[in-house]
C-alpha cells in the first residue's frame, strides 16, 4: 500500500505538471514542431540541463536509493537503426496524435472518447513491435 | 492561486520534471511512460502470443500506480485547475486555420480531431489510431519516449537516446510539414 501510494502521488504530481506546462496539449507539440514558441523547448532543455547536474551528482557521490541500495542506471544498448527507425516512427505519431505516451494518459482526464482510441493505438503498436521484434532490424 | 490558475512557465515545468526523474531513481525505478504500455500487453494476455510479453510483469507494475496517478492528476488539472486554454503562438494559429483548425486558443486539444463527432468519421477515427499505433511501436522499437529517450536517456548522456531524439524531430518534422498540408 505504502509503496502504491508513493508512486500514485508522483503520477498525481506529473499528471497536473503535463496539464499545467501544456506539454500534453496538441496545439503546443504542434508549434514546437513549427519553431514558433520556447516554451517546449525550454521545458525539455531545462529538464535535461538539470537531469544530467542529478544524475552526476547521483553517480559521483555513490548515492544510494531510498531503499539503501545502489543506484544502477543501465545505459541503453548500443545501435543505430532501431533508434534511429524507431524514433522516426514515434515522432510521426507523436506530432499526429500532439501527445506522447504521458500525456495521452492525462488526456483521459478531457473525458473525451477519442483519447480511448489513441491508447487503444498505441497498445495495438506496442503488440506490433512484439510480434514483429525478431524480423526488424535493431 | 494565480499561480495555480495560468500556465506553468518552462523554468518551473522543466526542473519539475527533472525533480520527478530523480525521485524515481531515488526510489530504485526510472522515469519512463511507454513501458507501461507493454506491461498492460502483458496483463492482457499477450504473452501467451508472443515471448516479448513474457516477462514477469509484477515488477514492473510501479508504472502503472504512476499512470493511475497522472490520469486522476490530469483529471483534477483539466476538470478544476485550468480556466484558460494555451494560448499559442499568433503566426501559428493563421497557419492552423489555414488547415482547417478554428479552435485553437480556446481549447486544450482542437475540437476539429478529438470531438466525438470527428472521432465518429473514418478520417478522425484513422487519426487518433494511426496516430496512436504510431506511437506506441515507435516507442519499443527505439526503447523509449519522450521520457525515458529525451530527459532520462540524454540526462545520463547516452548517445542512443540522443540519436533517438532526433528521429523523434525527423519524423514530427515530415508529419507537420509535409504530410498535414496533404491530410487537412
Amino acid at each position: 500500500m505504502k509503496q502504491f501510494l508513493s508512486f500514485f502521488v508522483i503520477g498525481l504530481f506529473l499528471g497536473i505538471l503535463f496539464i499545467k506546462s501544456e506539454v500534453a496539449s496538441w496545439f503546443r507539440i504542434y508549434e514546437m514542431f513549427q519553431f514558433k514558441s520556447f516554451h517546449m523547448y525550454g521545458i525539455i532543455g531545462s529538464a535535461i540541463a538539470l537531469g544530467i547536474i542529478a544524475v552526476k551528482f547521483l553517480k559521483s557521490t555513490e548515492a544510494k536509493d531510498f531503499s539503501g541500495k545502489e543506484i544502477n542506471i543501465t545505459p541503453k544498448e548500443k545501435g543505430f537503426t532501431r533508434y534511429i527507425v524507431g524514433g522516426i516512427i514515434f515522432g510521426l505519431g507523436w506530432a499526429l496524435a500532439g501527445a506522447c505516451p504521458g500525456p495521452m494518459y492525462v488526456l483521459l482526464g478531457t473525458a473525451l472518447p477519442s483519447i480511448l482510441v489513441l491508447i487503444l493505438g498505441a497498445l495495438l503498436g506496442t503488440f506490433l513491435y512484439g510480434v514483429l521484434k525478431d524480423k526488424l532490424p535493431h | 492561486m494565480d499561480l495555480i490558475y495560468s500556465t506553468w512557465p518552462w523554468y518551473v515545468a522543466g526542473p519539475l520534471i527533472a525533480l520527478t526523474m530523480f525521485l524515481l531513481i531515488k526510489m530504485g525505478k526510472k522515469f519512463g511512460m511507454s513501458s507501461s504500455l507493454r506491461t498492460m500487453c502483458s496483463i492482457g494476455g499477450a504473452g501467451w502470443l508472443v515471448d516479448f510479453f513474457k516477462f514477469d510483469w509484477k515488477k514492473d507494475v510501479w508504472n502503472l500506480y504512476v499512470v493511475a496517478g497522472v490520469i486522476l492528476g490530469g483529471f483534477i488539472a483539466l476538470q478544476f485547475l485550468s480556466p484558460t486554454a494555451p494560448q499559442i503562438n499568433q503566426e501559428v494559429l493563421v497557419k492552423l486555420q489555414e488547415l482547417g483548425i478554428n479552435s485553437t486558443n480556446t481549447a486544450f486539444l482542437p475540437t476539429e480531431l478529438f470531438s466525438l463527432e470527428s472521432m465518429l468519421t473514418v478520417k478522425g477515427f484513422s487519426i487518433l489510431l494511426i496516430g496512436g499505433f504510431f506511437v506506441g511501436f515507435g516507442a519499443r522499437y527505439a526503447g523509449g519516449c519522450t521520457s525515458g529517450h529525451a530527459i532520462s536517456g540524454l540526462s545520463n548522456l547516452q548517445l542512443p537516446s540522443l540519436i533517438a531524439v532526433i528521429g523523434f524531430f525527423i519524423g514530427g518534422l515530415v508529419m507537420i510539414h509535409l504530410i498535414f498540408p496533404l491530410i487537412f
